[in-house]
């Protein structure tokens, strides 16, 4: 892929700007190496799916609002991450359903929003940014980004695409890791109980590294790792592809 | 039936606990799991997807037109010698069984299959008046012994182990214990007999009700439910009011999506339909045939249109065996009739209850029920629907409300999300509380409402410095 004069918008949604920086500095180091020029909308904060999937709808209409303005124009959105994908994508265009006006705004937004690997993939036409690292990689399917945005195999060609990995696919790669948002401290046991066998599927398939193009579900299954003492990395997509070894 | 639906929470701990329903459960996804996905495979997936999408089509056209083909099926009934009754509540239900067991000086009751019945609780009823009501579904049989709801909506016994089923055989039928199942089977087939030969009446569910024919068809493996069609003199059907197909030749459509997605069978062992009682050329069947449409909040979910779409079920248990929350949690936490997904969302529309709002919470979104369902009903979404109703204290969920730490956190989340300045502020006072409690970026034990996060994992310390200033300080002109 050469330079080309594409710009993107960067969505980096609320968990990574706070919690997981560096994520975010890969997908802006990946997405350069491609020619993209990348803009961050300052005014961004949250899509509004936690409110969202409480139950809390008009308070999630009135970030996505916000939303829509930071977005505004032509420009296509790039986010690191399948569910707050299919907030803007799926669920924006179904909450303003009975506003017209807004409702077509959200819907021009949800066409040229694009997750991470997908766009990579579907819009750049890209399978091998250039990455090299040594190591065996599974992958955790999220949810929804499977099953919301249909994004199937852009994160597989990308992580086959990596220079010197080994993709190490786990049985259980498309199954639920249960996270869930509120659902993994409210029905904390059943979290628990979900993760379990995700935990017990990564193990089998001997990878040590696992990656995924969600942080929230990285940061559920990580938390459990690192609580076990588990030398398996979890990583999001991004920090793979932003590694350059001399391999 | 009681709807228990607000001990959820500690029925799933209870659940998650018990070895033996983690084995069954273990089991239900490498078996009933893994069978159907391997007979809608066999078919080459155009083929299969075309399949659901024509059944998705049936179901959708029959529902928005319901009361169409509800007077049509009815009129076909009576025109094939049988009789219509039309039930608003699972009271209304029952008590038309018991007034025709009534009048025929019923004693003795053989029931087919029917999750409809669990909402009349009708074995109940019957046996209050004196009328022995005896399932001759093996499962069912078994748990009617036991005295348990189903606890899978087409496999209810199927957390039970064979050693349980000895024992309650011996226990209720005085006979020796067995470990062999084909032991157990026969016992069972022998005590059955008795039953089925002695029978006054039969009840029966129904799987597909023909309106242009007025045919009922039942899909069972067992044939029993071909005894209790056929062998006693009055025959009673009891149908949830969505359960019609305009056409028979709809029919033939599903009796291929049904088995494939509920056993992963290409058609069931027995497909019985019913026209009518026995006309003078037929050989068998009852004297009498009734109808009994139920209702019992149906036409809530009717009015909806949103919601709508739950009508189109076909009860084939699909999508318990593709939920991970069933898969951990089994039917019985869910407290009603229906458990798993679509049961997370009859559960609390056709009870109304706010003891159910427990279920549309206790689910990731992660859909797969909606890529194993056959007739392709977006339950994710609907969950979302049920949510807001509850939270917003809509009219689908009657006096929902969040528990108030959520309503606290939600209200701390407005706040902050508001603009990117007061997010920042609101995150680094997150960072500043959550560092006393964190060693090498992570922390170990959350205070309560958060603590369930920790039981087993560690959280994250938010960063001393976030994307956003990363990105002004230098990322932005790298
Ligand atoms: S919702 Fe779909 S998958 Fe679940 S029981 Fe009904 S028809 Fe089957």
């Amino acid at each position: 892929m050469t330079a080309t004069s594409r710009k993107v918008s960067l969505f980096i949604t609320c968990l990574v700007d706070q919690f997981f920086p560096e994520v975010g500095e890969a997908v802006v180091r990946v997405l350069r190496r491609q020619g993209v020029e990348v803009d961050f909308p300052e005014g961004q904060t949250c899509c509004g799916q936690p409110a969202f999937n409480g139950g809390f709808t008009e308070d999630a209409k009135a970030v996505a609002r916000r939303f829509l303005d930071n977005f505004d124009g032509d420009q296509d959105v790039v986010v690191p991450s399948g569910s707050c994908g299919a907030m803007v994508k799926v669920f924006y265009p179904e909450i303003f359903h009975d506003e017209p006006g807004t409702a077509a705004r959200a819907k021009d937004l949800s066409a040229r929003t694009y997750e991470f690997s997908e766009y990579l993939v579907n819009v750049l036409g890209v399978t091998d940014v250039g990455a090299s690292k040594k190591t065996k990689v599974a992958y955790h399917a999220a949810c929804h980004l499977l099953r919301e945005l249909r994004v199937k195999e852009p994160p597989r060609q990308l992580i086959e695409g990596v220079e010197g990995a080994e993709y190490t696919p786990m049985e259980l790669e498309e199954a639920c890791c249960g996270f869930g948002g509120t659902f993994s401290v409210k029905y904390s046991e059943i979290s628990e109980a979900i993760l379990e066998d995700k935990l017990k599927s990564l193990a089998e398939c001997g990878a040590d590294t696992l990656v995924s193009c969600d942080s929230s579900c990285l940061m559920h299954i990580s938390g459990a790792l690192s609580r076990r003492g588990s030398p398996v990395k979890a990583m999001h997509l991004a920090q793979l592809l932003d590694n350059r070894e001399d391999s | 039936m009681d709807v228990k639906t607000k001990d959820f929470v500690s029925g799933s701990k209870a659940a998650i606990l018990d070895p033996q329903i983690q084995e069954a459960l273990a089991k239900l996804r490498n078996g009933l799991g893994r069978g159907p996905r391997l007979a809608s495979e066999e078919l080459t997936p155009p083929v299969w997807q075309d399949m659901r999408q024509r059944a998705s089509d049936i179901k959708t056209h029959t529902i928005a037109n319901l009361d169409y083909y509800l007077e049509k099926l009815s009129d076909n009934v009576e025109k094939a010698g049988g009789h219509v009754h039309f039930a608003r509540d699972a009271k209304e239900a029952s008590d038309i069984v018991l007034d025709i067991a009534r009048k025929r000086d019923v004693e003795l009751v053989i029931k087919g299959k029917s999750m409809v019945s669990e909402e009349l609780e009708i074995n109940d009823h019957l046996e209050s008046i004196g009328i022995e009501s005896v399932e001759t579904d093996l499962g069912e049989y078994i748990l009617q012994l036991m005295n348990e709801p189903p606890f899978h909506i087409i496999a209810p016994a199927i957390h039970k182990s064979r050693r349980q089923v000895s024992e309650i055989f011996t226990e209720k039928l005085k006979t020796l214990p067995s470990d062999e199942v084909e032991q157990l089977c026969e016992t069972a087939r022998e005590t059955l007999r008795e039953k089925f030969l002695n029978a006054d009446m039969g009840i029966t569910g129904v799987n597909f009700a023909v309106a242009e024919t007025g045919t009922i068809a039942l899909v069972t493996n067992e044939g029993n439910g071909r005894m209790c069609t056929s062998l006693p003199k009055v025959h009673i059907a009891l149908m949830g009011m969505e359960k019609i197909l305009p056409r028979l030749e709809d029919l033939a459509l599903f009796l291929g999506v049904l088995p494939r997605s509920a056993t992963g069978q290409r058609i069931s062992s027995y497909v019985t339909c019913v026209t009518g009682p026995r006309r003078s050329t037929d050989e068998d069947g009852p004297e009498e045939f009734h109808l009994v449409i139920v209702d019992n909040g149906r036409s809530k979910i009717l009015a909806d249109e949103q919601m709508r779409e739950a009508l189109n079920c076909i009860r084939c248990g699909a999508c318990l065996n593709a939920c991970p929350i069933y898969g951990k949690v089994g039917g019985h936490a869910y407290g009603w009739v229906y458990s798993g997904p679509i049961g997370a969302i009859v559960t609390p529309m056709l009870t109304g209850t706010v003891e159910a709002k427990h279920l549309p919470f206790a689910s990731t979104l992660c859909g797969a029920c909606k890529d194993a369902c056959p007739v392709k009903i977006d339950i994710p979404h609907m969950l979302l629907r049920l949510r807001q109703e509850i939270t917003q204290g809509g009219t689908l969920a009657k006096n929902g409300k969040a528990p108030w730490y959520e309503a606290a956190l939600m209200k701390g989340w407005r706040q902050s999300v508001r603009g990117s300045r007061v997010f920042s502020l609101a995150n680094r006072l997150g960072r500043l509380a959550l560092l006393p409690l964190s060693r090498n970026g992570k922390v170990r034990r959350l205070p309560p409402p958060l603590s369930g996060w920790t039981r087993f994992r560690d959280f994250p310390l938010p960063s001393a410095k976030p994307f956003r200033e990363r990105w002004r300080k230098g990322l932005k002109d790298e």
